[in-house]
């Protein structure tokens, strides 16, 4: 087993060439159980790709960043939060947990002695976290936590604060979108539990590893503090993260071991720039499209928001002409026809040959509304005129097969 | 999403263009719409950036905010927005005073990109709404009265059926279906780009360019995160250095900020002033007119009560109001589909598809059928009936109530339903009551379907249950919170802000 583990770790060492390896983060983590059966993603992952490099330099850069006013503006709030020893967000916990504490002890895990190894710091939160508790309230700051996603153990640099009262702990996360009137944006609230939710899991893991049970020790509800209103004032409000925990635990367990994705995949597949001293890549950008086109890839345009690789699938996707593209729910109308071509020759009722007794249904539905939409766009002269618009009045051509 | 919503998807990818999904316009659209394009600073809650905005698409307005990040520079924007256009804008549209009954004869229509900067609007309306114009956090006198505005249109564009506050990708793109997803449909570039590519160009081919974030800049509120890396943070550091210097320097920074917000705008201004014009291309469904009219008397009354020394509207619906809201929505809703149908074959279709439709030829009519009531002497009542041979699929089963889009005051019930031998054709008998004026004789020509008329029925009608009836809320019961406080302006409320 143990020689295995160590072929996997020299296996993804090459894929991902002379680059360094990209640290996982909740975000990273949240975002692969989106989409869970993704080998491109997983492997990609699995290797510490800085995916982000590949995509641009294949041609196909990723559609989103963060402004350094979002980053700025996240970082001060943290930072107001955790001023003094935390005592603004001792406050906020005594107040949403219930608690009877006057003060708590603020233990920063951040930093040991210097030292940036990822596996010093990892033992040394172990250690410090598994003690057995001497106060009643702690909060520790910058924890090291490993999760095991995708067959091997990622690290994660929460920018939590685990808090332990008696011998429970809840995982705190400090996030700058504001709760207006009791209500947050609810795409940062669902990140947030779910991210929060890896959290749990992740720190559930360290206590059971140390013989703890870490089911019982890390509560299900984590606490998500954010600026009040239009102010600076925090307040926090407790989510209750069992759904996530849930999700998370299913999909990291339906993914695909790495080893299996892996195994067929060519011996010498690589996804190394081959930068120079200077760190100027020298790989044909085609030549690097090609490694990466080898692990199958599942686009969805969920991908969009969630994944650099988007693009460079997408257009995978387009030139296959998947329905999919299009989005999940335009598949399944579609009687879950999986190409375009396909879907439109059944809807004109072109062939070649017999309809496959599997896509049957599917093709009375898509000629029906073939049927209704001709007839809708033709009748009573309703087709309003569209000379501005090229193609804007093409109507479906039943059995003519023109087009 | 429906089946022929997803054929016109497919069809998109295969011709490379734009497909339409409804035959006439389904929104009302202002011969004079103000177009509005708020920018926001990144991570920050509702922090105004600039805006462009105005009625005139040759003569559009730049706003800008040189340090977003200062509330008072913040209130100065929220100022001038409200004077310079977005007040004399409303006030043009409530000269004088109709009567109790009447409404203005026109209303405002804000138009915004996309569904995100109604989101802005609403929660700016929120942040100076209760804003107070005296004391120690006093604001100019129109900030509070741009905020019970915003606050009104953001509460608008709630409901199915207005089109007070209208998002451009939602109008856009309920008009027509492209060969992208629903989530690429938000773009409004390359949404605009796929129904009208410039010459030379398929829809995909101009989309795809207009994904580039720095030649096609987001249309808001959120900015593109390079410009701010890039272009922002350098010109609102230069504008905090050049404020301890002031006179020349100053105005030189600022003028360098106001370009490279220009530059983030612009191309959103074309492209909303060519969303209206796509929009106008198409014919306005018969039932638009009567939903603005809801609009106009809504904003009358609203207009009304505002003048009356209204209180801002209150941070949340009480138990009572939200229960009536959520009512007239979803019955707004249901008046929308069946609107629609009735303007639009291609929407009927829809219906046609899920069976709750079918189209067929009149075969047979008995203009002069009279049906003797029980218990009532005389002639009888006339009761034309009507049969309709259909070549689809019919799901309506007898005793159904149907309508005819072409008659809508004509009620029909459906009295038989038999599949003709041989199985291509379905024979429906109908019949009418009605609509047929109150003469004695058969029903006149033209009253009624005619042999040979080609007609669709459906079981979708506009009549519906009446409203519940919701208590007071003075009444509201224990269950739902009781009583809820009457609203009273506190100081609080004026300085939150600031904290």
């Amino acid at each position: 087993m143990d020689g295995g583990f160590t072929d996997i770790e020299a296996r993804l060492a090459r894929l991902r060439g002379g680059q360094l390896p990209e640290t996982y983060d909740a975000r990273k983590i949240a975002a692969l159980a989106g989409n869970p059966g993704c080998r491109r993603r997983s492997v990609l992952d699995a290797a510490a790709v800085e995916k982000r490099r590949v995509a641009s330099y294949i041609g196909f850069p990723a559609p989103f960043g963060q402004s350094p006013f979002a980053m700025a503006r996240e970082s001060a709030f943290q930072a107001q939060v955790k001023d003094n020893g935390a005592m603004e967000l001792l406050a906020l916990l005594r107040e949403v947990l219930g608690l009877d504490l006057a003060e708590a002890h603020y233990d920063d895990l951040g930093d040991v002695a210097g030292n940036v190894n990822q596996g010093l710091r990892y033992a040394h939160t172990r250690q410090v976290l598994t003690a057995v508790p001497q106060r009643r309230g702690t909060m520790f700051d910058h924890p090291l936590l490993r999760f095991r996603v995708a067959g091997r153990h990622a690290y994660l640099q929460p920018d939590l604060v685990a808090f332990r009262h008696d011998a429970t702990f809840h995982v705190v996360m400090v996030r700058s979108f504001p709760v207006i009137d009791g209500q947050a944006d609810s795409s940062g609230v669902a990140a947030a539990a779910i991210q929060s939710a890896v959290f749990v899991l992740a720190l559930r893991d360290l206590l059971a590893g140390a013989g703890l049970d870490g089911d019982a020790m890390v509560h299900h509800e984590t606490v998500l503090v954010t600026p009040r209103d239009f102010a600076n004032q925090p307040v926090a409000s407790l989510l209750d993260v069992r759904k996530q925990l849930a999700t998370v635990r299913r999909q990291v367990a339906r993914m695909d071991r790495v080893e299996d994705i892996i195994a067929p995949l060519p011996g010498d597949l690589t996804f190394d720039l081959d930068a120079d001293d200077k760190g100027v890549p020298r790989r044909r950008p085609g030549d690097l499209a090609d490694a990466v086109g080898c692990v199958p890839a599942s686009y969805s345009p969920e991908c969009l928001g969630a994944c650099e690789m988007c693009f460079f699938c997408r257009e995978e996707a387009s030139e296959h002409g998947d329905t999919g593209v299009l989005g999940k729910a335009v598949r399944e109308d579609l009687g879950g026809i999986e190409s375009v071509a396909r879907a439109l020759r059944l809807a004109r009722g072109q062939g070649p040959g017999p309809v496959p007794p599997d896509l049957a249904e599917a093709a009375t539905i898509v000629r029906r509304a073939a049927r209704l939409r001709g007839e809708a766009m033709a009748g009573d002269g309703a087709v309003p005129g569209h000379g501005a618009v090229p193609g804007a009045g093409t109507v479906i051509n039943e059995g003519t097969g023109a087009s | 999403m429906t089946t022929l919503t997803a054929l016109a998807r497919a069809l998109a990818v295969e011709s490379g263009y734009a497909q339409p999904v409804r035959t006439v316009r389904h929104v009302h659209l202002s011969d004079r719409p103000l177009v509005f394009i708020p920018l926001q600073l990144a991570g920050e809650a509702n922090a105004p950036l600039a805006a462009l905005v105005g009625d005139d698409r040759e003569k559009p307005r730049l706003l800008a905010v040189y340090e977003p990040r200062n509330r008072n520079q913040r209130f100065e924007f929220a100022a001038e927005l409200a004077e310079s256009v977005i007040l004399p804008y409303i006030e043009g549209y409530a000269a004088g005073e109709p009567g109790e009954k009447d409404a203005y004869a026109d209303a405002p229509q804000v138009l915004v990109p996309g569904p995100a900067a109604v989101t802005f609007t609403r929660l700016l309306g929120r942040s100076t709404r209760f804003r107070r114009t005296d004391g120690e956090w006093a604001v100019p006198a129109s900030v509070p009265v741009l905020g019970w505005w915003l606050t009104y249109l953001a509460e608008r564009a709630e409901h199915p059926s207005s089109s007070l506050l209208l998002p451009m990708t939602k109008a856009l793109s309920a008009h027509w279906a492209t060969g992208q997803s629903e989530a690429e449909d938000q773009n409004l570039a390359s949404l605009v780009r796929w129904i009208a590519p410039p010459p030379g160009m398929t829809g995909f081919e101009a989309a795809r360019e207009a994904e580039d974030p720095q030649a096609w800049p987001p249309a808001g509120p959120a900015t593109d995160p390079d410009f701010d890396r890039d272009v922002l943070v350098g010109l609102i550091a230069m504008i905090r250095d050049a404020s301890g210097v002031g006179g020349a320097a100053l105005e030189r920074a600022r003028g360098a900020l106001a370009a490279a917000l220009a530059t983030q705008l612009e191309q959103t201004w074309a492209l909303m002033w060519q969303g209206v014009d796509l929009l106008r291309s198409l014919p306005e469904g018969g039932h638009v007119a009567g939903r603005w009219g809801d609009d106009r008397f809504s904003f009358t009354t609203n207009m009304r009560y505002f003048r009356e020394g209204g209180f801002p509207q209150a941070r949340r619906d009480g138990a009572v109001r939200a229960a009536a809201r959520l009512s007239r929505l979803e019955r707004e809703q249901r008046e929308l589909e069946v609107g629609s149908a009735y303007d639009d074959p291609l929407v009927m279709a829809e219906y046609r598809m899920t069976g709750e439709a079918f189209r067929g030829t009149v075969t047979e009519a008995q203009r002069d059928r009279r049906v003797q009531e029980p218990g009532k002497k005389g002639a009888g009542a006339l009761r034309p009936l009507i049969v309709v041979e259909a070549a689809e699929d019919v799901l309506v089963a007898p005793d159904a109530k149907v309508t005819c889009p072409a008659h809508p005051k004509q009620k029909g019930v459906v009295r038989d339903v038999r599949p003709q031998p041989g199985g291509a054709t379905v024979r429906v008998e109908i019949e009418l009551s009605g609509g047929m004026g109150r003469g004695s004789g058969p029903a006149p020509a033209g009253t009624m379907p005619a042999v040979g008329e080609a007609v669709v029925y459906t079981t979708l009608t506009g009549e519906f249950m009446p409203l519940p009836k919701f208590p007071d809320p003075e009444l509201t019961p224990w269950t739902h919170g009781g009583p809820p406080p009457p609203y009273v302006p506190r100081d609080e409320d004026g300085n939150e802000a600031w904290q």
